[in-house]
């Protein structure tokens, strides 16, 4: 080997060397960006922390905007069900209020289709069409919501905006999944999991999380209490079931797993957020309103509304959450709207007295 | 003069190729006529063939084949037969083990039937498998190193599919058939039992593991950067030990003042990597068995850090009064 091939060989190996640097340089850089902010939120050692991509925030913020509201015209003059017919849960409002709630209504479920969207015009008493029995309902559960689940919403509230966002249907919801939709009975068995969902982010976890929890009351708990076996028979399996469910929340609200827990024991509240506290609740909220609120409209809703299988649609995390910690960002927008803070129904009663 | 500074093998030793010694009774002859690649050659030796298949041989394949094709048709069947989705959810598709219910007892084909019948007669190939490289080894006249380590990954195997739900009840403890199903029951297995992390035979097997890449990298590069003075010749450096194996001694015992010498090297790395999946099978099977609950045993016994509690104000909901079912 004389000198001459040694130097090219040393040049075109250089160049190789510095190539190849280059590569990995930027694969380590990964995809994303700008780089994201990484907060801590537990104790140190814990990697409980979560991780901010500003590009990705400010159009999460922009999604999750809140209406103006319309200024209220106070409570004078004749109540609502005085001056118009078939006025059932909102009666007790001045004409004024009534309006107002409806027009607000109008903007936030049906922009496009307006008043004929629910009511049968002219004849606005008319029950016929079953997008105003459903929204009579909706408004009721609404009230619901806001007086009885403040373990979950807090003095912030709801409206019909935080899951409608301007469309007659919420943009997530959900319904029951066909077990097997297609094909033979005897082979290829997906056991409700093993499918590219965005339900639980794209893994192959149990894709419909949400009958056994959101609609049954099955167990969610699958860890023991004890060091040693005594007498927890939940499987892996089931905590498969569990894991698809939480992978719901995580996606629905924007957050990872450290946000709700400590990953060093996922089941010990000791160490936990707050925030788990109100997630615990907002399983229950979710599972009361599918029960008392939806299922009971199953047959109010015309067939080209409902799922595979016959179902009525049902709400998870995602319909309010929509990919923030808070609905709309935590933007108190139900305080504008009293009426909608309390039943309108259990208020007219306690007046009569 | 040829060095060893490539990644590349820049010697070619080729002769005449050949079948290898007359086998004797009981063994079948072997099947391929041998031939010489140069790019095989770049990488190990250049001479292809021939391959003993021989009965086990056979029957492992044939075996294999079965259950490889009974998970591919399950898998193809969840997407109805379409061979496009087939290959895009390919990674997703899974054989799931029958649901707990059925405790030990046969399911219907479709609610893990397929499984158990798959479990069988893949259990069944790797079993013959190891029977031919047992008696290949002895054949050879060689020791029965391999098969014994084949069989530490036998035992995990065992261990995760059979052991562990007969001691159970239940052939839904095992690990599905699937790519990222496999994974998943991993991350399922461990939450279930309340995090891995705090088993010390896990972390057993991961000090193998990781240790078992450590010694292979050491000791790759160590040969490698002795074999111009001849260290790639090991085995005759055991007992003639040249100034490639002085050399390699003296700077282990410079750089961490102790050193492996040609022949315990290889002790090292077989006991490292078998020990990988022993201890990782041992973990394995006592959990839900012995231990259901990890972080609490760690706790316990001292093992976990009790961290200090941050958030005071948090305590179970499910416990407290006059809170929503």
């Amino acid at each position: 080997m004389n000198m001459n091939t040694l130097h090219k060989s040393s040049w075109t190996s250089r160049l190789a060397k510095g190539l190849g640097l280059a590569l990995v340089g930027l694969v380590l850089a990964g995809c994303e960006r700008p780089i994201p902010e990484t907060v801590q939120s537990g104790y140190r050692g814990t990697g409980m922390a979560q991780v901010y991509n500003a590009r990705l925030l400010e159009v999460k913020t922009e999604k999750n905007q809140a209406p103006v509201a319309i200024p209220s015209p106070g409570s004078d003059g004749p109540k609502a069900s005085q001056a118009y017919k078939n006025v059932k849960v909102l009666g007790n409002l001045s004409v004024g209020e009534f309006n107002r709630l409806m027009v607000s209504m109008t903007s936030w479920v049906a922009p496009q289709e307006g008043c004929a969207y629910c009511h049968a015009l002219p004849n606005f008493e008319d029950d016929s069409k079953y997008t105003k029995v459903v929204a009579r309902r909706m408004v009721e559960m609404t009230q619901h919501i806001n007086s009885d689940w403040q373990p979950h919403v807090a003095q912030t509230g709801v409206t019909c905006y935080t899951c409608h966002r301007g469309e007659p249907v919420p943009s997530a919801i959900w319904f029951k999944s066909d077990p097997q939709p297609q094909g033979s009975n005897f082979i290829g068995d997906k056991a409700g999991q093993n499918t590219p969902s965005p339900v639980v982010n794209l893994s192959s976890l149990p894709n419909d999380p949400f009958t056994p929890f959101l609609l049954d009351k099955q167990n969610i708990r699958v860890n023991g209490p004890t060091a040693l076996p005594s007498g927890n028979r939940q499987s892996i399996k089931q905590a498969e079931w569990t894991y698809g469910l939480m992978t719901h929340m995580s996606t629905s609200l924007g957050v990872n797993c450290t946000y709700c827990h400590n990953t060093q024991s996922f089941q010990n509240w000791e160490n936990s957020p707050p925030q788990r506290v109100t997630a615990w609740h907002g399983i229950r909220m979710a599972r009361d309103l599918n029960l008392t609120f939806m299922e009971p409209l199953t047959e109010v809703f015309p067939a080209h509304r409902k799922g595979p299988t016959g179902d009525v649609a049902k709400l998870n995390c995602a319909t309010c959450h929509q990919g923030a910690y808070k609905p709309l960002n935590g933007a108190p927008m139900a305080k504008d709207f009293p009426e909608l803070l309390k039943p309108a129904l259990a208020a007219a009663k306690v007046a009569a007295k | 003069m040829a060095d060893y500074q490539n990644l590349f093998t820049t010697v070619q030793a080729v002769g005449p190729v050949h079948h290898g010694v007359e086998l004797g009774h009981g063994n079948s002859p072997r099947t391929g006529q041998p031939l010489i690649n140069y790019w095989v050659g770049k990488l190990g030796n250049a001479q292809l063939g021939p391959i003993y298949l021989g009965g086990l041989g056979l029957a492992s394949l044939v075996f294999g084949m079965i259950a490889f094709t009974l998970i591919g048709m399950n898998m193809l069947a969840s997407v109805n037969y379409d061979p496009i989705q087939f290959v895009r959810q390919l990674f997703w598709l899974s054989l799931e083990p029958p649901p707990p219910s059925y405790g030990l007892s046969m399911p219907p084909l479709n609610q893990g039937g397929w499984f158990l019948i798959v479990g069988l007669f893949l259990t069944a190939s790797v079993m013959f498998w190891w029977a031919r490289t047992y008696r290949r080894a002895v054949e050879l006249g060689m020791g029965t190193h391999i098969a014994w380590a084949f069989a530490a990954a036998i035992w995990l195997f065992l261990v995760l599919g059979l052991f562990r739900p007969i001691l159970m009840g239940s052939w839904g403890e095992a690990v599905p058939y699937g790519i990222f199903s496999h994974l998943d029951w991993t991350a399922a297995f461990s939450l279930r039992y309340g995090n891995l992390f705090y088993n010390p035979f896990h972390a057993l097997s991961i000090v193998f593991l990781y240790g078992s890449a450590l010694l292979f990298a050491m000791h790759g590069a160590t040969i490698l950067a002795v074999t111009r003075f001849g260290g790639e010749r090991e085995i005759e450096q055991i007992t003639d030990r040249g100034t490639a194996s002085e050399r390699a001694a003296l700077f282990w015992r410079w750089t961490m003042g102790f050193n492996a010498t040609m022949e315990s090297i290889h002790r090292w790395a077989w006991w490292f990597a078998v020990l990988c999946p022993i201890t990782g099978g041992i973990g394995i099977l006592l959990t839900g068995t012995v231990v259901d609950n990890w972080y609490l045993w760690a706790i316990k016994h001292g093992v976990a850090p009790p961290y200090p509690e941050i958030f005071p104000s948090v305590v179970d909901p499910a416990l407290s009064t006059g809170v929503k079912p």
